[in-house]
């Protein structure tokens, strides 16, 4: 089944074609890479699904149904979690806090219920702390839980980010960049958790990264884009093997 | 060191962390119950005052402590606050149902004002809420009918079922009608931020990029926020005038404004205590200076009491001071000396060095 359609995606900033005529799909349960150079437009592909950048032009459709259109806070309640490149958490929060924000989707009591602090506001903060108790043992944070992110490392807290989508309970998790400024066994471990997301969670994984060990490890299918256009899509191996993509990466002999 | 061992998730979610902490609270709010058996009538209209600045102060620290938006307008809300308080039992209505409706007004119009306002951020937004309080300002004289113009509005004295809470003849009651308030103001805040929306609060202030990433609906929750935090200060507006009788505009000037940013700066941004620790300092100092001056006056005979400005060249100085040295502000400080005595004696001296962070608010975007 297909989860993700984008349809001849493009965005241009005035003279500039970030994004041009981009066109994939991913299925359901599967773990699909973006790679390609620096400026490539493999983030704003990413922007552009989470709608914080609206498209010139294609569609993208999710589960079935058009999501072009939608406001960003939509994105996340359809179920579609993301990261980011450069960490976007709550720093003056707890570790905790951070990943109870990811419930936010699934509350069930409004301001003034939260205000009185009636019962049903317990019981389902007691449900979300058990989802979020969940991601905490599957990232294994339990040393962090109540820490502030100010004072964490970098690699505790790109796991934090990872965690935070997760708490989501979403279908589809967009990774930015999960391995950038990680060690080789902190990389190793976000290729071990991106296995567990898919098998275990049934998670549908899409994913930008630089690091190949990592792509070529975890990924079903690759799409390489440069320039804002898509060179190639296939297999890890097929792509790489591509003579364009090779082009793009290395630069082509002058004759 | 204490070290809480949890047992629950209820542990973490309850409002104190165990009934040695919940215990320190409530002898907290008995010993102010007790106040005026213990104090004179001068020093019980102080306290009084300090009450009423903490819950103006819980107001605005729920906006630029919690949800990182400034105001530089909240003495507007004081005065829709307290004129609509004012106006509604002039014409009858009884205390119980004008209190609530000033709250009502303010943060109804507090949240309608937010919504084109809170597409605004830093210091364009407090620039625009400061055009909104001279609006208000104008607002206040031209409605004369209501307000009373430059001439001024009196407050009733309040009555609840045949008893007199009147600031001057029965200055006990209202003292505890105002403790009152402030304990259901703080309640119903702490609640807050223990739940979804106080967590959403928090989510978009420091990153509104994720915020939304995470679903949450960015100009909604801001407006949600401007509306409450304008509430809170109604509520604070509608006790100064009754505090003060009989006011015109000239009461919720600009400065009041001014000293709310520093109740909320000098307190600690981005904790209730704060307000309460900053309300503290803006109502002791200028009465710690007069004292000072008359002692002053007395034992060299040198007059202070002519130089104009000089309340407002302290403050600003102490302003200045917490800002470099103690961005967390004087709770901020508190929480150290109080991990530095339990930790004694290991505590070091950079331990609290990465949390010199200052919170969005204060940065310009």
């Amino acid at each position: 089944m297909t989860l993700l359609q984008v349809e001849d995606l493009a965005v241009h900033f005035g003279g500039v074609k970030a994004v041009d005529g981009v066109s994939f799909n991913v299925e359901a349960g599967e773990v699909f890479s973006i790679i390609g150079p620096n400026g490539a437009g493999k983030s704003t592909i990413f922007n552009l699904i989470s709608r914080f950048y609206k498209p010139t032009r294609g569609t993208i459709r999710f589960d079935g149904q058009d999501i072009t259109a939608m406001q960003a806070h939509q994105i996340g309640q359809l179920g579609i979690a993301r990261t980011f490149q450069n960490i976007e958490l709550f720093d003056h929060s707890t570790v905790l806090d951070n990943l109870l924000m990811g419930r936010h989707t699934h509350r069930s009591t409004n301001w003034v219920q939260d205000m009185m602090y009636l019962p049903k506001v317990r019981r389902s903060e007691r449900g979300h702390r058990r989802q979020v108790e969940e991601v905490i043992e599957f990232l294994e944070l339990e040393a962090y839980r109540d820490k502030l992110i100010a004072g964490l490392p970098y690699g505790v807290r790109k796991v934090v980010e990872i965690g935070r989508a997760l708490a989501m309970g979403p279908k589809m998790i967009l990774l930015d960049e999960p391995a950038s400024g990680l060690s080789v066994e902190e990389s190793q471990e976000v290729a071990f958790w991106v296995e567990d997301m898919r098998r275990d969670m049934g998670l549908t994984v899409l994913m930008v990264e630089h690091d190949m060990s990592l792509v070529n490890q975890v990924s079903d299918r690759v799409l390489a884009v440069a320039n804002g256009e898509a060179l190639a899509m296939g297999t890890p191996a097929e792509v790489q093997a591509n003579p364009q993509v090779k082009a793009a990466y290395l630069g082509t002999e002058v004759d | 060191m204490k070290v809480i061992f949890k047992t629950s998730y209820d542990n973490d979610i309850d409002l104190h962390e165990d009934w040695w902490a919940r215990g320190k609270l409530i002898a907290l709010v008995a010993v102010m119950a007790v106040l005026p058996f213990v104090v004179g009538e001068y020093y019980l209209a102080e306290a009084t005052n300090t009450l009423i600045w903490s819950l103006a102060g819980m107001g605005l620290m729920l906006l630029v402590g919690h949800t990182g938006q400034a105001s530089l307008g909240h003495a507007a809300f004081m005065a829709i606050g307290a004129y609509t308080d004012a106006a509604l039992m002039n014409i009858g209505v009884p205390w119980m149902v004008a209190f609530p409706l000033a709250a009502l007004a303010a943060g109804l119009f507090g949240a309608l004002v937010a919504i084109p306002a809170v597409r605004m951020s830093g210091i364009y937004l407090a620039i625009a809420t400061l055009a909104l309080f001279v609006i208000v300002e104008e607002m206040i004289i031209i409605m004369e009918p209501i307000t009373g113009g430059v001439g001024g509005i009196f407050a009733p004295s309040i009555t609840i079922a045949g008893v007199d809470f009147d600031r001057y003849t029965s200055l006990n009651n209202f003292y505890w009608l105002c403790l009152g308030v402030v304990v259901l103001v703080t309640w119903l805040y702490a609640n807050l931020l223990r739940s979804p929306t106080g967590r959403s609060f928090l989510a978009v202030r420091d990153s509104e990029v994720s915020a939304r990433a995470l679903g949450i609906n960015v100009t909604r929750t801001r407006s949600l926020a401007f509306g409450l935090s304008c509430a809170m200060t109604g509520l604070a507006g509608a006790l100064m005038g009754h505090y003060i009788s009989f006011f015109n505009y000239e009461l919720f000037s600009v400065f009041i404004s001014i000293n709310l940013l520093l109740v909320v700066t000098i307190g600690g941004l981005g904790f209730i205590q704060g307000a309460f620790f900053g309300a503290i300092l803006i109502t002791a100092v200028p009465q710690l200076i007069s004292i000072l001056r008359d002692g002053l006056n007395s034992t060299t005979g040198i007059d202070l009491g002519s130089v104009p400005g000089l309340d407002t060249l302290i403050f600003s100085c102490i302003l200045i001071g917490f800002i470099i040295y103690e961005p967390a502000g004087l709770y901020g400080r508190w929480l150290k000396m109080r991990a530095w005595v339990q930790l004694f004696p290991l505590a070091r001296r950079d331990m609290f060095r990465r949390q010199k962070t200052y919170i969005k608010t204060e940065r310009m975007r």
